[in-house]
């Protein structure tokens, strides 16, 4: 059998002397992540040295260890802040975020708003498993109302938070949503997020059956997956679509699309100001 | 730079001006009175010179992103006080645990929580060598005069970059805001030292590992040395370990990068010490009401020296040692309850009566308070 050459795209950006295997359960959807974002680097021409991929904490802060480009594992819900400075000092790098929803709405909610109304040039992958994986399946803010978690035997009872839209009315310049199970569209949306320049969010939906499904008894990881086929409409269908065939779905695709000047466009502005009033001793 | 000697300047525009002698080219910070001066001067400057200025959303963010530009190859720095300095403890800790150099000021106002924001007190001395949380290293830096905030803000950066660690500039709102005529130094006149960088070419690379110094090769980020940073325990590869073989090697390291150097960070002023029998030890603004109670006190025929500690952490010890023998008493004034007095009596070890002057009213230490507490001894 000849190797498909997606497949050695990924296995040439993977680190061979990270010890492997790698930490998530089987099922999960944070490899095929993984897979989608470098064919997303490739196909948009980047090299490894061109990436910095930063994380925050949980299970999809674990993801940039893997991959064989300058990585930094941050603290919990503050992978944004570091990416900040990263690109800020360093312009000419991709810089990309990998978060998990606890990671990029709870705790490092703040930083989330504020970075797409910034506007720096990041591109923030939000990773929406619906719980908190790795410490054992408490809710998240984006639990759906009603499920259990190991912090709600009782069902969940606070509203969940809308990361794209959120994301949208804070300011990103490029939003999207897909889940795992759609991976060409997933490949497709993250190179246009990588090549987007501004503050780019990708929220990916992906199953966690160990410590979300299984509770929930939402069968297995494989029905899970299949789940998303359904759940996920592409956003032209999702128009078009009533109220009640809504239901139980959401929109998946481009979801916002704009120019803004960045972060740096302005302050290179205001840097040529400072300069012209320093020489002019203003200030 | 002749334009800048003789100047008029306060403290927190001293640090800046420090900062930037010492190749500060990043700042991300909060605006938090004691400190905002820093920040607004910030602003000024660092955009004229085509550097990185930011304001983020709170202090967390700020350190964050401090440390990122840092590993991208930037000296960074942010400044605070002591409720955004209690939000920064656990990028702190990060900043330690990955080793990266950054500064961070801390211009101490009268706590905890909001407590008296204008006022002056020194309540922060043990939180900046025990806020974050795990056995880690810390070097702290404490000015008392606007010239010394200057020169201790070339230091932190240096000591930064040196030992790959953060370093606290921790300042008082008293010293912050007093202006002072000083004539700064040029920038022939002090020492800039950068992170050591890797030599070997990328495919050698191990970020961990070190050398004698046990301070290993920082490589900034983007320049074709791949490698990973995390706030997990990590083997020399930088990757996340468990093993207990690697685990306290590691701890061991960065504890023993920063304390097996202790003496040579010490750095203290001596005031007529040589033929004291009464030894003030202070830091920070009260070393100044301390000085003049030294001058006093002698033109009232009492023996008094000052010992002025400028490096808090790793504490002083051998100067303080050195300070207490033979003398028949010693006085720790501080705008807290106790927090170096603690450490003066561990070196002193019962060898002399250790005295303490506490304030924690928002005020400050008088060189008249100061003479007061030593008649007591009589």
């Amino acid at each position: 059998m000849t190797p498909q050459p997606n497949r050695s795209v990924v296995y040439d950006w993977l680190r061979h002397d990270k010890k492997f295997p790698n930490v998530w359960c089987p099922g999960c959807g944070l490899g095929i992540l993984l897979g989608s974002l470098v064919r997303a680097f490739v196909q948009s021409g980047l090299s490894k040295d061109q990436v910095v991929l930063v994380s925050g904490i949980g299970c999809a802060g674990r993801l940039p260890v893997y991959v064989d480009v300058g990585s930094v594992h941050t603290t919990h819900g503050r992978a944004l802040t570091f990416a900040t400075g990263v690109k800020l000092a360093k312009q000419e790098l991709t810089v990309v975020t990998v978060m998990g929803d606890g990671d990029a709405m709870a705790i490092g909610g703040n930083h989330l708003i504020h970075a797409a109304r910034r506007n720096v040039d990041i591109v923030a992958i939000v990773v929406n498993n619906q719980t908190y994986g790795m410490t054992g399946g408490q809710y998240s803010p984006t639990t759906p109302l009603g499920s259990k978690a190991t912090t709600a035997w009782y069902g969940t009872i606070e509203p969940t938070f809308d990361i794209s839209a959120l994301c949208a009315t804070a300011g990103a310049v490029f939003v999207a949503r897909t889940t795992v199970y759609h991976v060409d569209r997933m490949d497709k949306l993250l190179v246009q997020a990588v090549n987007k320049r501004g503050f780019s969010v990708v929220e990916v939906l992906s199953p966690c059956y160990t410590n979300f499904g299984r509770q929930n008894r939402l069968g297995s990881n494989v029905e899970m997956m299949k789940q998303f086929r359904v759940s996920g409409v592409p956003v032209d269908r999702w128009e078009k679509m009533s109220e009640s065939e809504r239901s139980g779905r959401f929109p998946i695709g481009v979801l916002v699309d704009r120019d803004l000047p960045t972060y740096l466009d302005s302050y290179r502005g205001a840097c040529g100001t400072a300069a012209k009033w320093r020489a002019e001793g203003k200030i | 730079m002749s334009k800048n000697r003789g100047r008029l300047l306060q403290g927190n525009e001293a640090i800046v001006q420090g900062a930037l002698a010492a190749g500060c080219n990043f700042y991300a910070g909060y605006p938090i009175t004691p400190s905002s001066e820093i920040m607004e001067l910030m602003s000024v400057e660092l955009p004229v010179r085509g550097d990185i200025f930011i304001q983020m959303e709170d202090e967390i963010a700020s350190l964050g992103a401090c440390i990122g530009a840092s590993l991208a190859g930037s000296k960074a720095m942010t400044a605070t006080s002591g409720p955004g300095f209690s939000l920064m403890q656990e990028n702190l800790g990060y900043a330690c645990i990955a080793e990266v150099p950054v500064v961070v000021v801390n211009v101490m106002r009268l706590g905890p929580s909001t407590g008296m924001p204008t006022n002056v007190a020194q309540g922060d001395v043990q939180q900046a060598r025990w806020g974050t949380h795990g056995d880690h290293p810390a070097i702290v830096l404490c000015p008392a005069t606007v010239a010394e905030c200057f020169d201790v803000a070339v230091t932190a950066f240096n000591r930064a970059e040196r030992f790959r660690t953060p370093v606290i500039l921790l300042a008082d709102e008293m010293v912050a805001h007093t202006r002072e005529k000083v004539v700064l130094p040029g920038s022939d006149e002090i020492e800039v030292i950068n992170r050591r960088r890797p030599t070997v070419p990328p495919e050698w690379y191990v970020p961990y590992k070190t050398d004698g110094s046990l301070i290993p090769r920082l490589a900034d980020l983007g320049e074709g040395y791949r490698y990973h940073v995390t706030g997990l325990t990590h083997d020399e590869r930088g990757f996340p370990t468990r093993r207990q073989d690697e685990a306290a090697p590691f701890y061991t390291r960065l504890f023993a990068k920063v304390s097996r150097q202790f003496s040579n960070l010490e750095m203290v002023k001596q005031f007529q010490l040589e033929d004291a029998e009464l030894v003030i030890i202070a830091y920070g603004c009260v070393a100044r009401a301390a000085l003049a109670a030294v001058r006093l006190g002698r033109e009232r025929g009492l023996k008094l020296g000052l010992l002025q500690l400028v490096s808090l952490w790793p504490f002083p010890r051998r100067a303080v040692s050195e300070a207490l023998t033979g003398k028949s008493a010693a006085l720790v004034a501080e705008l807290n309850l106790g927090q170096i007095k603690r450490e003066v009596l561990r070196v002193n070890n019962g060898r002399t009566t250790v005295l303490g002057l506490n304030k924690v009213d928002g005020t400050m230490i008088t060189p008249e308070e100061i003479l007061n507490r030593l008649r007591e001894l009589k």
